[in-house]
């Protein structure tokens, strides 16, 4: 057996390919579902964008456009905190567990 | 001062596309020589020959060349990253978009942002796992190395290549506004100087260089949003009634306005947008410049930080500038406004030069010095890093891997890549002349077409997908480049503004042909890749398993102290 199929076989391995795989398409359909939602907005209802918010000439769009901008940067730290804490360690014991 | 009034009417006709692409400046007039500007750009640019002499004495090694040895850290690569990013254009295009439209800036800001969670997501790490020095390293990682380094050095050649004229011409254009040189001696300072940074200094110095750069600019912007805010009391609605009010478009620069006119248009547009990030080679290189898989994604993460948060400051900024700009007859041409009535359509120089005049507005001549200072810093920069992806291309990709048979004697590689840096340098000047006075601004737009249609799919697919076979990246990605760069010629950007046919006639009526050029690739790559029955296939599809292990785990990656 090469070195590749036996890390395959570790259980560590197949947690950390289940776990990385599901979270990081998960959060990039997020991401695509939150941008092109906005685009979506943007394109077909423009004017829902333009409604202003209480008595003041700031409108909706406003947050909304600086949300998304905030959203990508959430998300990005969601996804790096999430690998620094449990893929890391994951890996880490993948690399021992080859050395011994 | 003359005036140029064509270029001011050619400006007004092309804004959709001058917005699109963001990442070139249309020029006006020349202005006064600017000795505090000047002063400062001095002091910027001795400061970054001593970094790159510093750097030259530390660049002995391929991988100090091309990766600055993998010595790095997140933090630092996240603001060259951003550096990276944030070009001139985006900082003066922006800025100058939400003067003139209000709401639409924020949109293109959004899109250029997005790309990059999915860069954290789906390439950051696997890159840097799998590759050494450029994504070719990646897609062809298991593939047929010829074929599969030479379609990915066309798709980053032909890439860095708009982009570097795009950034060229804006460079000249401005640089001839700011500082009252003439337009060719511009372009030939800017390629000089890239030239001896990249050569001596490698991505060592094109990477200090970036850094200082994105300092000085969030730095900049920062102060200059700040100002603005503190002249509102710190509050937006304030801000957003007084631009409102003086404003010809009134209450219509808070939503949504003309730029987005076709919704087909607008999400190919922002397909373009998040997916070609993902492509774009001197981008994609600065992942082989950190320790490992962990500082790829750090790094990303501060990237999205710093640019989002830049975005932010230049939608401020763009509405500080309606307020403080377009009110003061100093920043206005007098005949302009006689004519139109508006203080937007008479600002001085075109509206690429609202968040310089309101430099000037908020922090005086020493700050409008500063600010120009930086603005020409940031396209030098950014220049650097272009020149230093296509030349790594040229280098490892063409000469070390195809000529060579991956068995070439490191020296060689390098000198062959400072000989390419050389060689891209004055082309990239030639370039610049010669394009002087065209609009340039679909070159952006194409590269990030490019990217997405090309360097993006085959990379992903490469990474993601078992049946990936030889013959359906080369295949798939030819067709998305080639598609690529048709759809741009018949959009209405090139058809109708460059070429000239009547409005209205252009056979794409996207502005960004992303949406079917992205679907092209993808769908010819699979197509291909799944009727290959060669006995190349076979071997591609055995590779998979193997390299999907590496790119998880890192086991077997390039070391960061490979020298």
């Amino acid at each position: 057996m090469s070195t590749y199929e036996k890390i395959e076989q570790d259980p560590n391995y197949q947690e950390l390919v289940r776990r990385r795989s599901s979270l990081g398409w998960t959060l990039s359909a997020i991401m695509l579902i939150v941008y092109f939602g906005f685009i979506l907005l943007v394109a077909y209802a423009p004017h829902f964008l333009g409604t202003p918010m209480g008595t003041g000439v700031t409108t909706i769009g406003i947050p909304i456009g600086l949300l998304v901008i905030v959203s990508a940067f959430l998300l990005t730290g969601i996804y790096v905190s999430k690998a620094n804490s449990k893929y890391d360690p994951l890996i880490r014991k993948i690399v021992g567990a080859r050395r011994q | 001062m003359k005036k140029i009034p064509h270029l001011l009417v050619t400006l007004f006709i092309c804004i959709p596309s001058v917005a699109l692409a963001a990442g070139t400046i249309d020029g006006g007039t020349k202005q006064a020589v600017n000795w505090s500007a000047i002063g400062m750009f001095i002091g910027f640019v001795s400061l970054t020959l001593v970094i790159t002499y510093w750097a030259s004495k530390r660049t002995v090694s391929a991988a100090d060349f091309y990766s600055a040895g993998g010595g790095i850290s997140a933090g630092q690569n996240g603001l060259a990253i951003a550096g990276d990013y944030m070009s001139a254009a985006s900082f003066l295009g922006i800025s100058g978009l939400v003067y003139t439209s209000g709401y639409d800036g924020l949109i293109y800001s959004v899109g250029w942002l997005v790309g990059w969670p999915v860069v954290t997501f789906l390439i950051a790490e696997q890159l840097r796992n799998l590759g050494k020095f450029t994504f070719a390293d990646v897609a062809s990682f298991r593939l047929g190395q010829t074929r599969i380094r030479i379609l990915a050095a066309c798709g980053s050649l032909v890439t860095v290549a708009f982009y570097l004229i795009a950034q060229m011409v804006g460079a000249g254009k401005l640089i001839q506004l700011l500082f009252g040189l003439d337009y060719w001696i511009a372009v030939i300072l800017v390629g000089g100087l890239m030239m001896v940074y990249v050569t001596f200094g490698g991505m060592k110095a094109t990477t200090w260089v970036q850094i200082i750069k994105a300092v000085l600019l969030l730095f900049g912007a920062t102060f200059m949003a700040g100002a603005v805010l503190y002249k509102f009391g710190f509050s937006p609605e304030a801000l957003f009634a007084k631009a409102t009010e003086v404003h010809p478009k009134k209450l219509a620069i808070m939503e949504p306005g003309s730029l987005i006119s076709n919704p087909l248009s607008a999400i190919s547009l922002g397909l373009a947008l998040m997916f070609g990030t993902a492509g774009l080679p001197h981008i994609l290189m600065r992942f082989f410049t950190v320790k490992d898989a962990q500082a790829a994604r750090k790094s990303v993460f501060y990237a999205t930080g710093f640019i989002g948060y830049f975005y932010i400051l230049t939608f401020i900024i763009g509405f500080g500038a309606i307020t403080l700009v377009s009110t003061d007859l100093a920043f206005l041409d007098a005949g302009i406004l006689e004519k139109t009535k508006s203080g937007i359509a008479a600002i001085r120089g075109g509206s690429n030069m609202a968040a310089i005049h309101l430099a000037d507005a908020v922090g005086g001549n020493l700050f409008l010095g500063f600010i120009s200072a930086v603005a020409f810093a940031t396209i030098l920069a950014v220049v650097s890093g272009l020149a230093l992806a296509g030349a790594s291309s040229i280098s490892h990709d063409i000469y070390a891997m195809v000529i060579k048979g991956g068995h070439a004697n490191e020296q060689d590689e390098v000198r062959v890549s400072k000989i390419a840096t050389l060689f891209l340098g004055v082309l990239a000047i030639i370039l610049g002349i010669i394009f002087e006075n065209q609009n340039v601004a679909f070159m952006v737009g194409l590269a990030f077409a490019i990217a997405a249609s090309c360097n993006f799919p085959v990379l992903v697919m490469s990474i993601f997908w078992k049946n990936l076979t030889t013959r359906g990246a080369l295949i798939g990605g030819l067709l998305g480049l080639i598609s690529a760069v048709v759809g741009v010629i018949l959009s209405p950007a090139v058809w109708e503004v460059t070429l000239g046919f009547a409005k209205g006639s252009a056979p794409i009526k996207l502005d960004n042909p992303a949406l079917f050029s992205m679907t092209i690739a993808f769908v010819s790559i699979w197509l291909i890749s799944v009727l290959d029955r060669s006995a190349r296939a076979g071997k591609d599809r055995d590779g998979f398993d193997a390299q999907f292990v590496r790119s998880q785990t890192g086991i077997g990656a390039a070391s960061a102290t490979s020298h």
